[in-house]
């Protein structure tokens, strides 16, 4: 375990730094790592096609400096499936034809990733109705609302919304 | 990108320290200043990033909030007391960015946001007074529908496009600076500057100094308070116009009005005049609608802007009626 204060771990390997502060997480990932799966939209954090997971939290990558985030654990669509196979989220995509063209689609996968978490802690967003409730329905609108920071050129956006639901809302519904 | 130093502050001392050499720049969660880094609109020499300072928040003993500036949005959002106490607040946050941004940028930052005028952006096109002083306005009588009506000067019509710096103009909050010279304490409403001859210099921070935190005094009692965001999509855009406010009514009468406006000004517009005309009045939709014409009354809309005086005036009055409403 390489857990050590300089390095960057990304999907549970340490990675170094680069040396030059003006590389971005996004082009750590794709140029200097290979890890092609997180994809390069606007590269101006309007899109979401670059979202990762930072300790859990979303975030998108384009408008990170890399060096800011030594000692955090980054985790990208690469890193979500586990040795049994596909994460649950993502078989549900597959199953709601939640993608067409799928550039967009492992940003939108690691964005609902954070959304579920966001949901489970309570945190509220523009569509709830009452702020002191920390048990959240995850209801249509909200889930609009929570995942629009990423944009879906094809329209997918129906399936996309099936695909959450089924993960995270099944039974809620 | 021109090429840049980076270093980590450990401390707000370390930090300022840091800050102190020549074009340094703060960096937050980078979701302005990388932006403008990459379109090289902003060229610092050294990067000093300040997300490992203080981003606590927590109760004051007088019933206030202290928010470390580098506190996420998200966390300030989330926070039980500020969607409890200062709803108006959560509500202006949560209509800011996606959530991916919001779990990014720091209070700090969203406070020092620079504006979303394209003119501003696109330095190879267009000329831009903020972006290069005194080389002229392509903003001005250019496509301005997102423009300023309120505020703005013949040098610059730019808006700023914070939503939580209009909820915290409205709560009256103060912010705690920390500079070379020492620390000092300037109310939000008064930090940013207004245009005139020199659109460049945006707020009255000195070279160096430091935004460390943000207080919050007391909720007033007896009010209720609400945010309204009018823009171009459901979410993720930037105001067109927006209104947070904070009402207190007895007996059909204003007891106490805070009213603050986004997306019509070149920093969050606090609505003194429209404040002055309602306090102690009654509190009917004409009264709103009256106070609105008062505030809006100096508006001058440019060429492709002036829905926004009219879309202003229905938002006071419907932000207020609602507030009100609910009360009765």
């Amino acid at each position: 375990m390489a857990g050590n204060a300089a390095s960057i771990r990304i999907n549970g390997t340490a990675v170094e730094p680069p040396d030059d502060p003006r590389v971005s997480l996004l082009d750590l990932l794709r140029e200097r790592l290979e890890l092609h799966g997180t994809k390069k939209g606007c590269d101006q954090g309007a899109c979401g096609a670059c979202t990762v997971l930072v300790d859990g939290e979303r975030i998108v990558s384009c408008l990170a400096l890399a060096v800011q985030y030594t000692g955090r654990d980054v985790v990208t669509i690469e890193g979500l499936a586990g040795e049994h196979g596909l994460h649950p989220l993502q078989q549900a995509f597959i199953e709601h034809d939640g993608f067409q063209c799928g550039y967009c689609t492992p940003g939108q996968i690691c964005s609902a990733v954070g959304m579920a978490a966001e949901l489970e802690r309570g945190v509220p967003s523009y569509a709830t109705g009452d702020l002191s409730t920390r048990k959240i329905a995850p209801s249509h609108d909200e889930l609009r609302e929570r995942m629009s920071g990423n944009l879906c050129r094809c329209g997918a956006h129906n399936g996309i919304v099936a695909a959450i639901t089924e993960t995270y809302a099944k039974e809620d519904r | 990108m021109i090429p840049f130093t980076y270093a980590r502050a450990g401390d707000a001392a370390d930090a300022v320290r840091l800050g102190g050499a020549t074009d340094a720049k703060y960096l937050g969660g980078g979701t302005n200043l990388v932006d403008l880094l990459r379109e090289t609109i902003e060229r610092p020499a050294a990067l000093v990033d300040v997300t490992g300072l203080s981003s606590a928040i927590e109760e004051r003993e007088n019933g206030g909030l202290l928010i470390g500036a580098a506190a996420r949005n998200t966390a300030v959002a989330e926070h039980r007391f500020v969607r409890t106490r200062y709803p108006v607040l959560s509500r202006a946050i949560l209509a800011g960015g996606s959530a991916q941004i919001r779990n990014m940028a720091t209070v700090g930052g969203n406070i020092l946001q620079r504006t979303r005028c394209p003119y501003f952006y696109d330095a190879d096109g267009f000329r831009c007074n903020k972006r290069n002083p005194g080389q002229g306005c392509d903003a001005r009588d250019g496509f301005n529908r997102t423009h300023a009506i309120l505020g703005a000067s013949s040098a610059c019509v730019a808006v700023h496009p914070s939503d939580m710096c209009v909820a915290l103009a409205a709560l009256d909050a103060d912010v705690h600076l920390r500079g070379a010279a020492g620390t000092r304490t300037v109310p939000l409403t008064e930090l940013h500057r207004l245009p005139g001859d020199h659109p460049e210099i945006e707020t009255v921070l000195e070279p160096g100094e430091l935004i460390t935190t943000v207080e919050l005094p007391a909720p007033p009692p007896k009010t209720r308070s609400l945010y309204r965001k009018v823009r171009d999509r459901a979410s993720y855009a930037f105001a067109l116009v927006s209104v947070a406010a904070v009402l207190g009514v007895e007996d059909g009468r204003v007891t106490d009005v805070r009213l603050a406006l986004g997306g019509v000004a070149p920093k969050p517009w606090r609505a003194r005049t429209a404040e002055n005309a309602l306090t102690g009045g009654p509190a009917t939709t004409q009264a709103f609608r009256a106070a609105a014409e008062a505030e809006l009354a100096d508006a001058i809309p440019l060429r492709d802007n002036g829905f926004k005086v009219e879309l202003a005036k229905r938002t006071i009055t419907a932000v207020l009626g609602e507030l009100a409403g609910g009360q009765a």
